[in-house]
């Protein structure tokens, strides 16, 4: 389950539990390290979980919740690798095709029915029904064949390779002996979730918040951590406030907030802030049918004439990173050596003159054609980061006599209006960076039709290929290759402007020890948490 | 002779209240009918979808995936239909299952909030009621003194500073500078562990700033009204009357006047049922208090249309029947309109 925090897509900045490994001030001085079971762990939410099955939600906060709740086959350690919670080990076999996974024994429900690969086979069935109200069935419906041989085996078959596959299986496994033969979309584990993790679901106030406890029997050792309070306040001022007066031990932090706001002493005795970069970046994508941008000059001249830096240093308040491809700085999928082009005005007029925009008119705006370069910059209402670095972005393109507007959309009818479309110029957006590098709906040229991902029109035939090497073979190195190359050809072709990669920055109360930064994040190794004896509040 | 004579009029007026109740009765079912067109008119063409809302920018998302969300729903069938479906089960007093991914039926999800909204919005209403009813009254008594003025400007300040800002500022004051009430919320953490009157006390300490702050803010409408119309009254011959049979002030004022000042309120009190069920969502959301105005806006948000249809007819149903009950409030109060003709009805 705890891949699958990827599925926030679009709100990277309240993304705490993203990953990496950056800066931590922590207050020193403290009396003792002992662990110790005890005390509840409160955590402060703008919105509230949906569904706690988790093949039916596709909110991030139904997803925190029921990762502690639920387990899936595999998950991503610390390191960002893929290791076995509920199955031990598996094996791939030679031609890619059949993945073999051997189940841990042993492992019960919190009802106390013991796990096996009959859950297992249900959740697959279940996903892939075409009366499940799910959006995961797809990686699912790549299996050819699912089988469970015994009761601690499980093994599927796929037609091509899938590399995807394999994360695909970190879906949190569903109680087939509670749900099999029911109707899902009406169960009660929904509002009342029975898993296998290491916190049992105890009582869920609508609108208030929600209660787990610790999970004796969990088969990793019960968590120190007695009680995991999830709790909804829907107005970030207030759930800031509630963290100073103590009523939240941990929420992610505004750029302003970390920097300006959260200094003193006072408030650095009773939390520990975190810093590292999310799992997120922030784009100027530009619609490649559009004739504007159709030449690939233009686009390189475009983020030449944009200083990334400054946009950092401006609005995220130097709280990120400047991006220069869609992967995460410091993963393996990420290519170090890709040379984009760094802030040059100069080259941004060469170039632009290369294209073919040379005469100025009155008000210094490049002309060609008798028409003046002017275009309008959409991105959603909502989110002031966003509305800033195009407000940024507009003044750095004026002064190479660029004429840009900017327009903020409600959400809805951005979609609906402009993006399914294509009824745009450029867009400023997020995406989540999911932990496996397989981006083919968001570059690959078949997904450009209406309501797919790849809405700016990007054809490539020589990334369409890699796209394709990347998904179809399980060997990391050729994995890399595929992607770095890809890299390569993207920071060439500029179809989006790649902005920033936005630091995550968690506060969570000092009574907590154990807390280790590590590429995943923090909230990785949470049953190991523990407060001192004397330390506990609950 | 002169019993008779009352009892054939109190007979008439009755006869004549239950055939215009009827009559009101009859004319709200086409009324919520319209109302019902519109509304889903409305909401649909609001652009998004439900389904769209949900799993937008997703890439785990296929289009497959899309249309086995949408025909889930009942999206993919003609808007007509999709009417009618739902309008043949709200006959039937079902409003359906919510569109987001818990599948809620609609009227659990109300039901598990209204109280809260409910029992806020009362304890505000009296609180209002209270407090601009006297303040209305010794202002136009007062009238052009310090005490009016002074009035006038507090429940101005309260309509004018915005409820966010104002609640934002004593949260900070009372909540972590003081630290003498908790911030938002309901309830503490672990208060069921507690006695009754410990729960009790642990919910009116959440309470008291949502309540006071919602209160302050609603004065001045109700304030201001109250003074004009005891203005209006204070003028009148009887009044001179009374004071000349040598009266007390007081018995004057609080009796005699304020009955005939406080008519054009009772039609207020009619017209604030519809929004006792409401709530404000930009309170709701700062004090995060689970109540209706949330559920609203973010089931507008989500384009979640049974949920959203559903907590509208509830509204417009008791809109209607508030309005029934203000002219029927109106009519019991003042005699001349009991006695008098068809246009007693109408506000």
């Amino acid at each position: 389950m705890r891949g699958w925090r990827a599925l926030c897509i679009l709100l990277p900045f309240l993304g705490i539990l993203s990953c990496g490994k950056q800066e931590h001030q922590r207050p020193v001085g403290r009396v003792s390290d002992k662990p110790a079971y005890g005390d509840s762990f409160v955590v402060g939410s703008i919105g509230e979980p949906s569904n706690l099955i988790p093949i039916l939600a596709s909110d991030s906060a139904s997803h925190d919740v029921a990762g502690q709740v639920f387990n899936g086959l595999v998950r991503y350690d610390k390191n960002l690798r893929l290791e076995g919670e509920l199955a031990e080990s598996w094996d791939i076999s030679p031609d890619g095709l059949t993945i073999t996974f051997h189940l841990r024994h042993g492992v019960t429900w919190h009802d106390g029915q013991p796990f096996t690969s009959r859950d297992v086979l249900y959740t697959y069935r279940v996903t892939v029904d075409p009366k499940t109200p799910t959006a995961y069935a797809d990686a699912f419906k790549q299996v050819k064949r699912a089988e469970a041989p015994d009761s601690y085996t499980f093994r599927v078959t796929y037609d091509k390779p899938f590399a995807p596959a394999l994360e695909s299986w970190g879906m949190g496994i569903l109680p087939a002996h509670l749900l099999e033969g029911k109707d899902i979309t009406k169960s009660d584990l929904s509002r009342r979730p029975i898993g296998t993790g290491p916190y049992i679901f105890r009582e869920w106030e609508p609108g208030q918040r929600i209660v787990l406890e610790a999970n004796p029997a969990y088969f990793e050792g019960k968590p120190y951590i007695s009680r995991y309070v999830y709790r909804i306040i829907p107005d970030n001022a207030s759930l800031y406030l509630e963290l100073k007066a103590g009523g939240v031990d941990m929420m992610g932090l505004s750029p302003v907030q970390y920097q300006r706001q959260t200094n003193t002493g006072e408030f650095l005795s009773r939390f520990s802030k975190y810093r590292y970069p999310s799992f997120s970046y922030v784009y100027l994508g530009y619609n490649l049918r559009h004739p504007l941008f159709s030449d690939r000059r233009v686009r390189q001249a475009l983020t030449s004439a944009i200083d990334k830096e400054e946009i950092v240093r401006g609005v995220l308040l130097g709280m990120g990173k400047v991006a220069h491809g869609p992967y995460k700085p410091g993963t393996w999928a990420y290519n170090p050596d890709i040379h984009d082009f760094n802030y040059d005005p100069d080259r941004a007029r060469t170039l632009l003159a290369e294209a073919g925009w040379r005469a100025r008119n009155a008000d210094g705006i490049l002309m060609k054609d008798g028409k003046p370069f002017t275009f309008t910059i959409l991105t959603n209402q909502g989110n002031d980061l966003r509305l800033r670095t195009a407000q940024v972005v507009q003044y750095r393109l004026r002064k190479i006599g660029i004429d840009v507007r900017i327009r903020v959309v409600e959400w809805a009818s951005f979609l609906s209006h402009f993006i399914d479309k294509g009824n745009f110029e450029a867009i400023i957006l997020g995406w989540t960076i999911g932990q496996d590098p397989d981006q083919f709906d968001i570059w690959h040229s078949s997904k450009t039709g209406p309501k797919e991902l790849n809405f700016i029109g990007y054809k490539n035939p020589e990334v369409d290929r890699l796209l394709e090497e990347g998904r179809g073979t399980f060997d990391q190195e050729k994995r890399q290759r595929a992607y770095w190359r890809f890299q390569e050809i993207l920071a060439i072709d500029q179809p989006y402007t790649f902005l920033y990669v936005p630091d995550a920055l968690p506060a969570v109360s000092a009574r907590f020890h154990g807390i280790e930064p590590a590429p995943a994040g923090i909230m990785y190794n949470f049953i190991k948490w523990y407060v001192p004896k004397e330390e506990q509040l609950y | 002779m002169d019993y008779s004579c009352t009892d054939l009029s109190t007979l008439n007026s009755e006869l004549f209240m239950i055939r215009y109740l009827a009559k009101r009765l009859l004319m709200m079912i086409p009324l919520l009918v319209g109302i019902t067109i519109i509304t889903f008119g409305v909401i649909h063409l609001a652009p998004g979808e439900p389904v769209e809302m949900q799993i937008a920018m997703n890439p785990k998302v296929t289009a497959e995936a899309r249309e086995r969300l949408r025909k889930f729903y009942g999206l993919d069938r003609p808007l007509h239909v999709q009417y009618l479906t739902w309008v043949t089960r709200l006959a039937r007093l079902d409003f359906g299952r919510s569109f987001a991914p818990d599948n809620r039926p609609v009227i659990d999800k109300v039901r598990e909030r209204l109280p809260v909204t409910l029992s806020l919005n009362l304890i505000e209403l009296i609180l209002v009621f209270g407090l601009a009813v006297p303040i209305g009254v010794l202002a136009a008594v007062r009238r052009d003194t310090v005490y009016d003025k002074g009035t006038t400007l507090f429940v101005f300040l309260g309509f004018a500073v915005p409820t966010f800002w104002l609640a934002l500022l004593l949260m900070y004051l009372f909540g972590v500078k003081l630290g003498w009430i908790p911030i938002s919320g309901l309830h503490s953490l672990g208060y069921k562990t507690h006695g009754f009157w410990w729960q009790l006390w642990d919910l009116a300490r959440h309470l008291v700033l949502p309540i006071s702050v919602a209160t302050f803010g609603g004065l001045a409408g109700l304030s201001r009204y109250m003074r004009s119309s005891m203005l209006e009254v204070i003028g009148q011959d009887y009044i001179v009357t009374a004071r000349a049979k040598g009266l007390p002030e007081r018995v004057v004022v609080w009796r005699h006047a304020l009955r005939n000042a406080l008519l054009p309120v009772i039609t207020l009190l009619g017209l604030s049922i519809p929004g006792l069920i409401g709530g404000s969502v930009i309170f709701e959301t700062i004090f995060a208090i689970p109540g209706m105005g949330q559920l609203f806006y973010g089931g507008v948000m989500a384009r979640d249309y049974p949920l959203v249809m559903g907590i509208l007819v509830i509204g417009a149903a008791l809109t209607l029947v508030g309005n029934l009950l203000a002219d029927l409030g109106y009519a019991l109060a003042d005699p001349r309109i009991r006695a008098g003709s068809e246009g007693g009805g109408s506000r």
